[in-house]
């Protein structure tokens, strides 16, 4: 290659000039391009660049905790990490990088797809709640992501925790998301993924334990890491609760009802307070207070045993001979007999052209003479259809109801069942027929369709044996409510005054039940003064149950015991589902009452229950151990 | 019949504007990183400016026509070099732009802008015509789109285009045709969908990002819109050095290499703004005075396609930090901080100051 210097061929000089000059305009434009940006807009730009250094970090409010009787701890809280959207710079993410981050967290993408545009509408500074209880992955994937996903961040929170686990969790119910619809209401001051109270104590008192969240600014870089702290609105916390339960009586209660299904209420008629309160099968609410897996969920929603129902408010069950001292009380009242009414119980008999058994029958044999306290004692069938007919569908079924069925108790708990007491109204609005005189006879044994909770019997019998005062029966202080600035519901009773001799009559039979070798001869206990009445009641009709497989139709097991035997100040209704017979009950009642009249004259737990109760304890202690701590720091 | 020539003779106003431009980035690389794991950063960056300016005197000490003699075995070396980049190049955050030297990495594009440099220059010395006819465009467009289309594959798009306006201001200087402009204009028109289909997908969005900047603040326009604010929060005189928030606190990315201007303006405010862009229009109207007194073609064409890539990289670093451009990968020449984009530029130096001190024509 030879290259020369002066013979070459020259471009016009022209062309760099044009060159020059192009350059100099392109400059000038670029100028004017910073003069808006760092003149015109400089303001508006200088807001912006404010509000990327300043995030708004929510501060939850702890909820409140729930106690029991003597202030042990039933609900807790510990701290734990969220997972949330920070919205301010983020206008759509993209599906990529919802992908991205639903894998992280191992979310499901539609499901967070659906979270980002449900709270698109949300004022920008609310962050959203992608994830509770974060778990060391979750958080090792936010932190170790600030780059490509900066608009994540923790939050500490504090989740709810039960320390007894499944016990009275029922009562406690479990906390979770709070559902759209809730969210949608106009004026609701809850945002996606609040936690809300869904069942349980948890949701009857959710204003009260819940707190009000506060609010921190922080300055943060892009990478969402805080660099320094602006204001705090402090969070303000959630009020404890102190509950009517007693810890020693829930804790005796549970273990006596075992793993059976079924269900135990223990009420002090004189002032409608709840004593215990226990369903089984139960569920962890542990794993509530965790996002909970969909496994877990559908495992519990469709056990046949319904763990997650309240039996003891929720099961809508016949009481079945427990239902005689109304038909008892309902013929005394009335005058359609007095105590000394005799008849021969042969076992059987024929009213209305039916014949009607004895539960004594299959044993071939019958009650022989019976008076109205035989008749309670020995729970004979034959003597209450014989009443039944003689009062009649009308005025059973008024008594029923005043005495306590067929309405709810207006317990503190949410979605009471208010059972039924069938009427010829009622079969007329329901069926559109006329009633038969032969559904009288079952009534009177409280079979047919006659169906009332655990709860409304331990209610009818505190009632009855109280003379007539019915307590509403309630979980929280009516005090403490009135303190915390709630009005509560009145607790004042409702009166339907019996005559004493009746009462006496009724207390009377159920004290025999127990004591001489009644149905209830399972509940003595010498120095013991308990009462009671049984009922086995069939879950379908007699002809059925003896075609089908036995097992699945097993009958239902009731006594509801209740002590001291005049004037009580305990009433236990047990239920154990398919328990054959009610002398399966029978002992539940009467561990918890002996534990009640233990408690009392020792004030300290009988021997039995001491191992069970020392760990409960402990984990109380340790709780509050860690509560006092964090007070200190 | 080479010249002597003496060192007194050499342009020092080009060395002198460079110096002042690279002595004001390498104080902004202090300001956005010193509170950083980059703190040591602008050591570094000291380093290769003072390397630079050796390799740029001792390059002026040669004759160009040297240098561009050179020019076919640097060709293929580099040709050579970048197909073995790709085929056993590491992967660093998903490109294989860089090879280690000696826990250094290197950037082959930066220097393959010299040789396209070098290749139009030699391409022009000899044909000495009037016009340029379409063989000629075929012929340099063949010798400068093969290493182009390597750089492309790294992928790095940005360097690859940087190539355009050496070899664009080498055909305007030796004289096109307003027709053949205006057909290959249509003709890269017709291309832009087929370009299109061989975009990676984070360059799609960006362009996207750059018609439709509002549509999503958080992916490609994140950038963008955070170097506006950066620029348009800094107002007239600047927030100072140090206190760039939006630079410190890391909303601008890369504030110390890409996106240095946006972090510059936001501490010095329009007055900083002014007097870089002065700063850099004084040097690039200088290498043109000296294409204009050159003492031959060779020497023209080298100061020509050196401005031309210098101007480019330019105007698109600082237009893209507004929203005139897409956002690329494209260093701005002197300020940013990077090794290779700085002895890149110091070489060209060299080389423009070696035509300089070489113009006088007996």
């Amino acid at each position: 290659m030879q290259l020369r210097y002066s013979d070459d061929e020259h471009f016009p000089a022209w062309r760099i000039a044009f060159l020059q000059y192009a350059i100099a305009a392109t400059f000038l434009v670029l100028l004017i391009g910073y003069w808006r940006l760092q003149i015109a807009h400089h303001r508006q730009y200088l807001d912006l660049a404010e509000r990327n250094r300043i995030r708004n970090l929510p501060v939850i409010a702890p909820r409140g905790r729930i106690l029991d009787r003597e202030g042990r701890i039933l609900t807790d809280n510990f701290p734990a990490f969220s997972v949330l959207l920070m919205r301010e710079s983020a206008a759509t993410l993209t599906p990529a990088r919802v992908g991205g981050i639903a894998r992280g967290l191992r979310l499901e993408p539609a499901d967070l797809q659906r979270l980002v545009e449900r709270t698109a509408k949300l004022p920008r500074f609310q962050p959203v709640v992608l994830k509770q209880s974060a778990t060391m992955e979750d958080i090792a994937f936010v932190e170790s992501h600030r780059v490509e996903y900066p608009d994540l961040d923790l939050l500490q929170v504090q989740q709810r925790a039960y320390p007894q686990q499944a016990i009275a969790a029922a009562v406690l119910g479990y906390v979770g998301e709070v559902p759209e619809e809730m969210i949608a209401k106009a004026g609701s001051p809850y945002r996606p993924g609040d936690v809300v109270g869904k069942s349980g104590i948890e949701r009857s008192y959710n204003t009260l334990l819940s707190g009000r969240d506060g609010m921190r600014r922080v300055i943060v870089n892009s990478r969402g890491q805080e660099i320094g702290s602006m204001t705090t609105i402090n969070a303000l916390p959630g009020n404890d609760l102190r509950l009517t339960i007693d810890l020693n009586l829930q804790m005796t209660a549970e273990a006596a009802l075992g793993d059976r299904s079924g269900a135990v209420v223990a009420l002090d008629p004189r002032n409608g307070e709840v004593l215990a309160m226990v369903s089984h099968p139960s569920f962890d609410p542990n794993d509530f207070a965790r996002r909970i897996d969909y496994d877990t969920w559908r495992q519990l929603s469709s056990d046949p045993q319904k763990p997650l129902m309240n039996k003891a408010i929720q099961a809508h069950l016949a009481p079945g001979s427990v239902f005689k001292i109304i038909t008892g009380t309902a013929a005394l009242e009335t005058g359609t007999i007095k105590t000394d009414y005799t008849l021969n119980c042969a076992g059987l008999v024929n009213i209305y052209g039916h014949t009607y058994h004895d539960w004594v029958f299959n044993k071939g044999k019958g009650h022989g003479s019976v008076d109205f306290h035989r008749a309670i004692v020995h729970s004979c069938d034959v003597y209450f259809y014989t009443l039944g007919k003689l009062l009649g569908i009308e005025k059973l079924a008024f008594f029923a109801k005043r005495l306590g069925l067929g309405g709810r108790t207006g317990i503190d708990l949410p979605a009471e069942d208010p059972g039924l007491i069938p009427s010829p109204e009622w079969v007329r609005k329901t069926f559109h027929r006329q009633w038969w005189a032969g559904e009288t006879i079952s009534v009177a044994i409280g079979q047919g369709a006659v169906a009332a909770t655990p709860l409304q019997l331990a209610y009818v019998m505190g009632g009855i044996t109280s003379g007539g005062a019915f307590r509403r029966p309630h979980l929280a202080f009516h005090d403490q409510l009135l303190a915390l600035g709630l009005e509560p519901d009145d607790d004042s009773s409702r009166q339907f005054p019996l005559n004493e001799n009746t009462v006496e009559a009724v207390c009377r039979g159920m004290w025999g039940v127990v004591n001489e070798g009644g149905t209830g001869a399972g509940a003595y206990e010498p120095g013991l003064d308990i009462a009671g009445k049984t009922g086995t009641a069939q879950v379908v009709s007699a002809e059925l149950q003896a075609s089908a497989r036995k097992h699945e139709f097993k009958n239902n097991a009731w006594f509801v015991g209740y002590s001291p035997s005049t004037k009580p100040e305990i009433v236990v209704s047990a239920l154990v589902m398919q328990g054959d017979h009610s002398t399966v009950a029978v002992p539940i009642a009467r561990d918890v009452i002996r534990a009640y009249l233990d408690k009392k004259a020792a004030r300290k737990p009988p021997p039995g229950q001491l191992q069970m109760q020392v760990r409960v304890l402990s984990q109380v202690m340790r709780t509050e151990t860690q509560t006092a701590q964090e007070a200190a720091r | 019949m080479r010249k002597s020539v003496r060192l007194r003779d050499s342009d020092w106003s080009l060395l002198a504007l460079s110096l002042v431009i690279a002595a004001i980035g390498i104080t902004e690389i202090y300001s956005t990183t010193f509170h950083t794991v980059l703190a040591g950063q602008f050591h570094r960056q000291i380093y290769w400016v003072l390397l630079g300016t050796v390799l740029a005197l001792v390059v002026s000490r040669l004759d160009y026509h040297f240098i561009v003699e050179q020019t076919p075995w640097l060709y293929g070396l580099c040709v050579l070099g970048l197909v073995a980049l790709l085929v056993a190049g590491p992967s660093i955050a998903g490109a294989r732009r860089w090879v280690p030297v000696g826990g250094l990495t290197f950037q082959v594009s930066e220097l393959a802008k010299l040789v396209i440099i070098l290749t139009v220059a030699a391409y022009f010395a000899e044909r000495q015509v009037k016009f340029v006819t379409w063989k000629d465009f075929a012929k340099l467009g063949a010798l400068v789109g093969l290493p182009a289309v390597l750089v492309a594959l790294e992928p790095d798009l940005g360097t690859a285009l940087t190539f355009f306006p050496i070899v664009a201001a080498g055909f305007f200087l030796a004289g096109v045709r307003a027709r053949q402009v205006a057909a290959l204009t249509l003709l890269g028109a017709l291309m832009l969908p087929v370009g299109w289909h061989f975009l990676k997908p984070y360059q799609r969005e960006r362009l996207i990002s750059y018609v439709h900047p509002s549509q999503d603040t958080q992916g490609s326009s994140y950038q963008g819109n955070q170097s506006k604010i950066a620029i348009g929060s800094g107002g007239f005189w600047g927030k100072g050095v140090g206190n760039g928030t939006q630079s410190r606190l890391g909303f601008v990315p890369v504030s110390h290499a890409d996106f240095i201007f946006a972090a510059f303006a936001e501490e010095q405010g329009f007055v900083g703004t002014l007097t870089a862009l002065l700063l850099y229009l004084a040097l690039l109207l200088r290498l043109l005075d000296g294409a204009q007194t050159a003492g031959d073609r060779t020497g023209a064409f080298l100061l020509v396609g050196f401005a031309a890539v210098l101007f480019f990289q330019i105007a698109v670093n600082i237009g893209m930090m507004i929203g005139f451009f897409p956002i690329t990968g494209i260093p701005l020449p002197l300020m940013s901080q990077g090794g290779s984009s700085a002895l890149f530029i110091f070489l060209g130096l060299g080389l423009a100051m070696s035509v300089n001190m070489r113009r006088f024509v007996n």
